[in-house]
């Protein structure tokens, strides 16, 4: 022995990079899932069929309401993205790179502060209404649509387009004929996603929805955390989950049908300065954007800053109090909810980065599914998971602070692997085999190679991951200790009181949380870009 | 027929195009010859209204087309990468212009199957074009571009990603095609021996400008300036005070003699000529096509003799 340490050898690597992510996902994610599956098909240790519950009237309207809002929501996201995607997708003008970031940040806001947006900007009258959960969803995805479809349309090839016009075809009709059909991927995904987001959305619809409105994702939450009836509630689960996964199989299905050879070309060749009409075409779509996006922002902080005695900073002070709606004074929040997303990020680089490297190295596209599923189980059948599981020995982890990073960390990981995987499948493999040749170890090359060049991706996705965390709600709100409240959680509770000093505190809370996430989204991005010119 | 007068672009700060001239008569195929980033793609995007033009009107049978949209002109083009729609297959790529013209069905079928066939692609039309080879893709956006029956037809360095053995069998296709259907075409490229197999004259173009307009044998014993010449491939253009001599290389005789004064420096076959570079007395080298040498090699001693009326004076580029 040379007495140098033993290079980790290259099965033992693997085994590491695949199995821990896999134990993970198993310990936390299946075996929770697997909890709420016993509950809702079991009852004294014999098969129950939830058939009463099923069937009843009350579930039947619940998932009505569900598909219902879940498509309008999509139709009207689609409409009102699209416009600045083909502002995004077919010019350049100065500003066009902060304008895709700006889009971004509804995005990333957490879904409490932009239910309570829409709750400060909408007049009494609708604030509890279903145009309230429609708004706030087309507000919350907007991003969706503009960055997949814009930046689709970007890698579009303008040849087609002009060669459709030597044949005769008007600019109406190229529109129809050429440009459609060639984004039909791109918009299939894209409403995908949002129906998905739409479908099994939360904190909009139980803050937005009041009473009258209620999902089955809310419907869970009310069985289990307020009628404490977990059998429903689990049986709820077992049907969102199979409707879950019943829509990404259509999707998918419906992808590979759309699924053509796409031309592509870079994107400045594509991107031009807009002329005469688009140009006033383009300034009002991106004005009338940055209005929708702008303006209930800014009516939140106006309202979290207009207290009794006219405007001040009284609802923030108070944030340094004691309040009767928490046990601990509000600040106490804030801390909890950065320390929480700070260690969930750290989890999720580490589990979402290790799948993303098998699957991006097409070890284990099984992997790839498996981590996906918690964005597709939703957050709120999660958290009821997490209580149902870990409740009783020989797991009785109730009081154990941590679980609440580990469970934002599940539902942050799904977004590290869709931003990391592409960037690292997009790496040559002669670069990799190129420094193997020059005498690199696999360990080495990853350093060497992989690492540097997908920083980028990695940057943007911990930005991500901790603006996620930050704001995840439906998971923490049943994992959270009443004493150790994060900022989503407080918010809530704050709006569970009445009183214009609560709503007020409420609103200051979330401008503090809106503030935090918006800025882990954008420090990412930043800090990313500054490391990747190295 | 086609007139493209006083034409200028500006990209972004740079102008592409700076007052170009150009007449193409009916059923004459006119090259647009010149280097890469000269214009030539922007001057067929102006004439298909692609690019609207600072300055300068484009006119097709007397009629301005400045204010015409592309969809409305009647000009049809092939562009370099093909430009085949990826979402229709071979027929529907073809369909395309004939059915935006709102021809009944039936004869869009006809037109179809007829235009394959003039390609060389009988019973393609349902084929998907992913599954074609680049050769078929760029005879199925020939057809296509034919379908509508346009006036003119521009086509853009439509062969350029093709080997050259393809590429020599495609042109010898589409001069005949032109010929037989009579087209008006403007056929842009960078290389000097496809622009002379197919333009009945050649349009040079250097910086934005048409330089020269002529029939290959006139260009080839008149370039109009030294700067052309060289582009055409002539190398011995001699510097002599404020003009210059080309004298072409076909009429430098070489005869191998081992007491020949000059010596040969390289010596490469190029089908049924012997392209040769000789050394003169006076240190001053030459290049040579010849047909009546053979086995030449470096360092041979050979007799050089000028034909006078292989040599041209012409003026010198001003560098603008």
């Amino acid at each position: 022995m040379d007495g140098r340490r033993p290079a980790l050898s290259g099965r033992a690597a693997r085994a590491a990079v695949v199995g821990l992510p896999a134990a993970f996902v198993a310990l936390f994610f299946v075996y929770p899932l697997g909890s709420i599956v016993e509950r809702g098909l079991t009852q004294g240790g014999g098969l129950d069929w939830p058939g009463d519950v099923l069937a009843d009237p009350s579930t039947l309207h619940v998932v009505w309401f569900t598909f219902w809002q879940a498509t309008a929501s999509t139709a009207l996201t689609l409409a009102a993205g699209l416009p600045l995607a083909w502002v995004v997708g077919r010019f350049s003008f100065r500003g066009r790179s902060l304008l895709r970031a700006i889009v971004v940040v509804p995005f990333v806001l957490p879904t409490v502060v932009v239910a309570m947006a829409f709750l400060a900007l909408l007049p009494e009258r609708l604030d509890r209404s279903v145009w309230a959960i429609l708004l706030a969803h087309v507000f919350f995805n907007v991003a969706v649509v503009v960055r997949i479809v814009g930046g689709y349309w970007a890698g579009l090839s303008h040849e087609l387009w002009d060669a459709a016009a030597t044949l005769g075809a008007s600019p109406a009709r190229r529109f129809r004929e050429v440009t459609l059909p060639l984004l039909a991927p791109a918009l299939r995904s894209a409403a995908a996603l949002v129906f998905l987001f739409c479908f099994t959305s939360f904190g909009v619809i139980v803050i937005l929805g009041g009473p009258r409105y209620s999902t089955l994702e809310t419907e869970i939450y009310n069985q289990a955390a307020r009628a404490f009836d977990l059998r429903a509630a689990a049986a709820l689960s077992l049907l969102q989950l199979g409707f879950v996964a019943a829509i990404l199989a259509v999707s998918a299905a419906l992808g590979r049908r759309l699924e053509g050879a796409r031309p592509l070309v870079a994107e400045r060749d594509v991107l031009r300065r807009p002329r005469g009409r688009e140009r006033a075409a383009a300034a009002g779509i991106v004005a009338g954007t940055l209005l929708l996006l702008g303006l209930p922002l800014a009516v939140l902080v106006e309202r979290s800053l207009a207290t009794p005695a006219g405007l001040g900073l009284g609802f923030y002070r108070a944030l340094g109090a004691e309040t009767p709606a928490l046990l601990v004074p509000p600040w106490h929040a804030a801390v909890n909810s950065l320390l929480f997303a700070a260690l969930s990020t750290v989890l999720a680089l580490a589990v979402g980065g290790a799948v993303a490297i098998a699957v991006a190295r097409r070890r284990a596209a099984w992997l790839d599914g498996l981590a996906m599923l918690p964005l597709g189980a939703s957050a709120v059948m999660l958290g009821f998971g997490f209580v149902i599981a870990f409740d009783a020995p020989p797991l009785d982890l109730r009081s154990w602070p941590w679980l609440v990073p580990v469970v934002q960390s599940l539902v942050a990981a799904p977004f590290v692997v869709r931003i990391a995987a592409p960037a690292l499948r997009a790496i040559d493999p002669r670069l990799r085999e190129a420094a193997a040749v020059l005498g690199a170890s696999p360990a080495r090359s990853w350093r060497e190679i992989d690492l540097p060049l997908a920083l980028r991706a990695f940057g943007v996705a911990a930005g991500f991951a901790f603006a996620v965390s930050l704001g995840e709600f439906g998971a923490t709100v049943f994992v959270a200790r009443s004493d150790r409240p994060t900022l989503p959680v407080a918010i809530f509770r704050f709006l569970g009181r009445p009183g214009a000093e609560n709503v007020g505190q409420a609103m200051a809370l979330s401008v503090v949380l809106m503030v935090l996430a918006a800025a882990a989204a954008l420090l990412g991005e930043r800090l990313a870009a500054r490391r990747g010119a190295l | 027929m086609l007139g493209v007068h006083g034409v200028s672009v500006v990209l972004g700060d740079t102008p592409a195009l700076a007052g170009v001239d150009l007449e193409v008569g009916t059923g004459e195929t006119v090259a647009v010859l010149g280097p890469s980033g000269c214009g030539k793609t922007t001057l067929l995007r102006v004439v298909a209204g692609l690019q609207r033009p600072d300055r300068g009107a484009v006119e097709l049978a007397g009629r301005d087309l400045t204010d015409v949209p592309p969809h409305r002109r009647g000009i049809g083009l092939m562009f370099q990468d093909d430009a085949l729609f990826p979402h229709r297959d071979v027929g529907g790529n073809v369909a395309f212009g004939p059915r935006i013209a709102r021809a009944p069905r039936a004869a869009v079928e006809r037109r179809v199957a007829e235009l394959l066939e003039l390609v060389g692609l009988p019973g393609f039309a349902r084929r998907s074009v992913a599954t074609l080879s680049g050769g078929e893709r760029q005879r199925v956006a020939l057809a296509r571009a034919l379908a509508p029956g346009p006036q003119v037809l521009l086509l853009d360095e439509p062969f350029s990603s093709l080997d050259a053995q393809l590429r020599g069998r495609l042109l010898a296709d589409l001069r005949a095609l032109f010929a037989g259907l009579g087209l008006t075409v403007v056929y842009v490229t960078h290389d000097v021996a496809e622009a002379f197999t197919l333009g009945h004259r050649v349009a040079v173009m250097r910086a934005g400008r048409v330089v020269q307009a002529a029939t290959p044998d006139e260009l080839w014993s008149r370039p109009a300036d030294d700067w052309v010449a060289r582009f055409l491939g002539l190398a011995n253009v001699l510097r002599e005070g404020a003009a210059a001599r080309v004298v072409r290389p076909e009429a430098v005789r070489v005869r191998l003699d081992p007491a020949g004064e000059a010596e040969v420096t390289a010596a490469e076959r190029r089908g049924p000529a012997v392209r040769l570079r000789v050394r003169l007395p006076g240190g001053e080298e030459l290049e040579a096509a010849s047909t009546d040498v053979h086995h030449a090699r470096p360092g041979d001693r050979v007799d050089v003799w000028i034909d006078p009326a292989g040599v041209v004076e012409v003026p010198l580029w001003d560098g603008r």
